[in-house]
C-alpha cells in the first residue's frame, strides 16, 4: 500500500520550538508520506499539540530551530491562512466558539479561500449550499448546524463533527487531527472515524494526535509515534499502540533513553 | 499582515475624507457675544420670534457651566476662539443645481453623494450641508407632490415659520443643557422635514453634513415632524478634513411623532476622529431627542458611531403617548485615542410604553467606548416594559468599556429587563478562523459584524452594507 516511493508530503527536520521562556519542543522529526495515516501518542504535556499547532501556525509558539517543508516547500515562512490555502489541516482539540459569525457563512468563506489555493472558481452562496448538503452526510449533521454561530452551544461531540466537516469541505493534503477522539461517545467517534476514512486517500496523508487506542481501531495507522519530553522518542506500527495501552509509557522512557530522536 | 501581529496592534486606514475643498468662505470674525447671534440672525433674515429665542438661549448658556460627569477629560474649550457662522460665498441659496458652485457640488461627488440629476442616489432624497449652510436638497419637487417638506432649516424658518415657531425648542428647549443652549443660541443650519397626515413618505430622506473650514464650529439643528398616521425614515451623514486642531460640533435634532406616527432616524458618524497619536478631530457634543406624543406613535433610533475624537451623545425618546414605542439600536467603534460617551434615555411617561435598547461598543487601540443610558418608569407609566441590551468589544489590551445604565422606576406594574455582557476578539479565535484560510483582517472584520449585526439589521437596506465596510476599513491594516 506504501511504498518509500510515495511522495513526501510533510518532513519536519529537528523542530525547536518555545512559548514564552518554555522550550517544548526539543528536536522532532518526522516524514509523512502520502497515502499514510500516523498517530501520535505520548503523556499529556510532551509536545503533541504544541506540534500541531505550530504546524498550523499558531502566534504564541516561537519555533527557534530546525526546518518544516510541506511538499518541498517552506511551511514555516507562511501565515496560518496561507498554510490552510495550500491543504494543510488542523482539526483542533478544543474548537473555539466564535459568537455571531454565521456556520454557513465561515464554512463557505473558507472553502473559498481554499478554492482560491487550488485555483478553483469561487462558489456561490446557491452552490455552495449543494456542496455543503452533500458533505453534511458524512458527518450525519442535520443543516440546522448551519444556522447558528461557529461552535456556539455546540456540545463537545457538535464541535467535532464541524471540524470534520470542515476538513471535508477543505480538502486538505494533510489533515493533522488533535484528539478529535477526545469527549466523544462511542457512537460520536463512529461517525467522526468513518468521516476521517471517508476523506482519506492514497493523495492525503493524516497525522492523528490521541491518548487512546480505542481511535487506532477505528482509523488504522500506518506508523505510531509516541512522544516525550518534546522529542519523538519511538516509532513503531499499531502493535506499539496496543503494547502502550496496556503498559503504559513508562518503559518507552526508559527504553529510548540512550537513542533519543529516530528518522 | 502576519499573525504573529498582537491582535491589538490595530490601525486604522488613512481617513479619505480628510481633504479641504478651496473655497471662498465668509466668515464673520470670531467670538461669540449677542452682537454675534444679532448678526446670525439677520444674515439669515430671520423673524423676530427666532431672534428672541436665540437671545434667550445665549443668556441662559452664559450661566451654565460645561458638564464634565463624563470625565471625558478633554482640555478646556475656548468659545470665544470659535468662528459661530462660515458659508461658502453664495448669499442665496440656489433654486436650482446649475447655480450651485461646481466645487461644492464636485466635493459631495469626492464623499460619493452625488447631487446633480443623473448621478444622484435613486429613492434617497438627500439635502447638503457645507459648513453652516445647506447648499442643495434633492428631490423636492417630487416629495412635495405628497405634500412632504424636505428642506433646509433656514428654508423653512422662511416658508414654514408658524411649523417652527410651535415646535423647535419644544422636544430640546434652549436650557436643557450646555451644549444644546449655545446651539439654540447659535446653530446656523440643517434640516427641516414635514410629513403631513397619513403620508408613508415615499423615499429615504438623507442629510449629509461636512465640514470644510477648521477654526469653525458647526452648529446644526434638525427638525422633524411627522403627523398623525405617517410615517418616515431619515438617515444622517457626516465627515469632515483632517485639522490638528479640534473642530467642536454641537448639534440639536428634535422629533415629534403624533399619533400612531412613526420616525427612523439613523446615523452614520465618521467625523475625522484624530491621528492616532490622538492630535486633532472632532468634538461630537450632540443632544438628540424624540418625543412619542400621540398614541401608539413609535420613535426609532439607530446610529453608527465611528468618527470623531470624542463622542457625547445620547438620542433619546420621551413616550408620552399611550401605548408609545421607543427604540435605540447603536454600534460605537473607538480606535486609536478616541473617546465615546454614547447611549439613550427612554422615559416612560404614559401607560403600556415600550422601549428596547441595543448597544454595541468596540474598543481597539488605546480607546474608551462607554454605555450610558437611563430607563425611567413615570408613576403613571403602568405596563410599561423596556429590555435593554448593552454588549461591549475589546480589541486588544489596552481600550477601555465601559457601562453606566442607570434605572429609575416610579410605577411597581412596568418592567425592565437589563443584560450586559463583554468580550475580547481573542487570538485563538482568530487563529481558528486563519486556520481555515481566512485572512487576519478578514477575521477581525467577520467577527466585528458578526457582533453589530444585530443593529446593522435595523438599518435602511442601502446603508447597511456600507455601515459593514465603514466599520471594516476603520480597522483595516495591522502593523507589521
Amino acid at each position: 500500500m506504501i511504498s518509500k516511493d510515495s511522495e513526501i508530503i510533510l518532513e519536519i527536520k529537528n523542530l525547536q520550538a518555545r512559548v514564552e521562556d518554555q522550550s517544548i519542543l526539543q528536536g522532532v522529526n518526522l516524514t509523512i508520506r502520502s497515502g499514510e495515516i500516523h498517530a501520535l501518542m505520548g503523556r499529556n504535556g510532551s509536545g503533541k499539540s504544541t506540534l500541531a499547532k505550530i504546524l498550523a501556525g499558531h502566534p504564541s509558539y516561537t519555533v527557534t530551530g530546525g526546518t518544516v517543508l510541506y511538499c518541498g516547500k517552506d511551511l514555516l515562512d507562511l501565515d496560518p491562512e496561507e498554510r490552510s490555502r495550500i491543504g494543510l489541516f488542523l482539526g483542533f482539540q478544543y474548537p473555539i466558539e466564535i459568537p455571531g459569525v454565521n456556520n454557513l457563512e465561515f464554512l463557505r468563506v473558507a472553502t473559498n479561500a481554499r478554492r482560491q489555493g487550488l485555483n478553483k472558481e469561487e462558489l456561490d452562496v446557491f452552490e455552495f449550499e449543494e456542496v455543503v448538503r452533500e458533505k453534511l452526510k458524512i458527518v450525519q449533521m442535520d443543516s440546522s448546524f448551519l444556522d447558528r454561530s461557529v461552535n456556539e452551544g455546540f456540545s463537545g461531540g457538535e464541535k467535532k463533527r464541524n471540524e470534520i466537516l470542515q476538513m471535508a469541505l477543505l480538502e486538505p493534503t494533510v489533515s493533522i487531527l488533535d484528539e478529535t477522539d477526545s469527549g466523544l461517545d462511542i457512537d460520536a467517534l463512529r461517525i467522526v472515524s468513518s468521516g476521517v476514512n471517508q476523506l482519506s486517500n492514497p493523495k492525503t496523508a493524516t497525522l492523528l494526535i490521541t491518548h487512546y487506542q480505542r481511535l487506532l481501531n477505528e482509523i488504522k495507522p500506518d506508523f505510531v509515534h509516541v512522544m516525550s519530553a518534546g522529542r519523538i522518542i519511538k516509532t513503531g506500527d499499531k502493535e506499539l499502540a496496543l503494547d502502550l495501552e496496556k503498559t503504559g509509557y513508562d518503559w518507552i522512557d526508559k527504553d529510548a533513553q540512550p537513542k533519543g530522536n529516530d528518522l | 499582515m502576519t499573525s504573529r501581529n498582537a491582535v491589538g496592534e490595530l490601525v486604522s486606514q488613512p481617513y479619505k475624507y480628510g481633504f479641504v475643498t478651496e473655497i471662498e468662505t465668509e466668515k464673520i470674525a470670531k467670538g461669540l457675544n449677542e452682537d454675534v447671534i444679532r448678526l446670525i440672525s439677520s444674515k439669515k433674515q430671520e423673524p423676530e420670534f427666532l431672534l428672541n429665542f436665540r437671545l434667550r438661549a445665549f443668556r441662559k448658556w452664559l450661566q451654565m457651566k460645561e458638564p464634565n460627569w463624563a470625565e471625558l477629560g478633554y482640555p478646556s474649550i475656548d468659545y470665544q476662539d470659535i468662528v459661530y457662522y462660515a458659508a461658502p460665498k453664495q448669499n442665496q441659496k440656489k433654486s436650482s443645481l446649475d447655480e450651485v458652485d461646481p466645487k461644492l457640488l464636485e466635493t459631495f461627488d469626492k464623499l460619493g453623494i452625488p447631487l446633480g440629476e443623473q448621478k444622484r442616489l435613486a429613492n434617497v432624497a438627500v439635502d447638503a450641508v457645507f459648513d453652516s449652510v445647506s447648499i442643495a436638497t434633492t428631490y423636492k419637487e417630487k416629495l412635495a407632490e405628497d405634500g412632504v417638506v424636505f428642506c433646509s432649516i433656514s428654508e423653512a424658518v422662511s416658508e414654514y415659520p408658524e411649523l417652527i415657531e410651535k415646535y423647535l425648542g419644544t422636544v430640546v428647549p434652549p436650557g436643557d443643557n450646555f451644549f444644546a443652549a449655545l446651539n439654540s443660541a447659535v446653530f446656523s443650519d440643517g434640516s427641516f422635514v414635514y410629513i403631513p397626515k397619513g403620508v408613508e413618505c415615499p423615499m429615504e430622506l438623507s442629510s449629509y453634513f461636512r465640514i470644510n473650514s477648521g477654526d469653525t464650529g458647526q452648529f446644526e439643528r434638525t427638525l422633524i415632524i411627522a403627523e398623525e398616521y405617517s410615517s418616515v425614515s431619515y438617515l444622517e451623514g457626516c465627515t469632515a478634513p483632517m485639522f490638528d486642531t479640534n473642530t467642536l460640533h454641537a448639534a440639536v435634532v428634535e422629533l415629534v411623532a403624533l399619533d400612531e406616527a412613526s420616525i427612523k432616524y439613523s446615523t452614520v458618524q465618521n467625523w475625522y476622529s484624530g491621528d492616532e497619536k490622538g492630535v486633532g478631530g472632532i468634538y461630537n457634543f450632540v443632544t438628540k431627542r424624540g418625543l412619542c406624543k400621540g398614541i401608539n406613535s413609535k420613535i426609532s433610533w439607530s446610529q453608527v458611531e465611528t468618527g470623531s475624537a470624542i463622542t457625547w451623545k445620547y438620542p433619546s425618546c420621551i413616550l408620552q403617548g399611550e401605548g408609545s414605542v421607543g427604540e435605540f439600536y447603536s454600534v460605537a467603534l473607538t480606535n486609536h485615542f478616541q473617546k465615546a460617551d454614547t447611549g439613550t434615555k427612554m422615559v416612560h411617561v404614559a401607560p403600556n410604553t415600550r422601549s428596547t435598547i441595543v448597544s454595541k461598543g468596540i474598543s481597539a487601540g488605546k480607546s474608551s467606548n462607554s454605555y450610558r443610558g437611563l430607563v425611567q418608569m413615570g408613576p403613571k407609566a403602568s405596563g410599561a416594559r423596556n429590555y435593554s441590551q448593552c454588549d461591549s468589544m475589546l480589541i486588544g489590551d489596552l481600550a477601555a468599556a465601559n457601562t453606566y445604565p442607570y434605572i429609575r422606576s416610579q410605577q411597581p406594574a412596568a418592567s425592565i429587563e437589563h443584560e450586559a455582557s463583554t468580550c475580547r476578539i481573542s487570538e485563538d479565535q482568530l487563529f481558528y478562523l486563519q486556520s481555515r484560510g481566512i485572512g487576519f483582517e478578514e477575521a477581525v472584520s467577520m467577527m466585528v459584524s458578526g457582533f453589530c449585526r444585530e443593529v446593522f439589521n435595523q438599518l435602511p437596506m442601502e446603508f447597511a452594507a456600507e455601515a459593514d465596510k465603514l466599520l471594516s476599513l476603520k480597522l483595516e491594516g495591522s502593523v507589521g
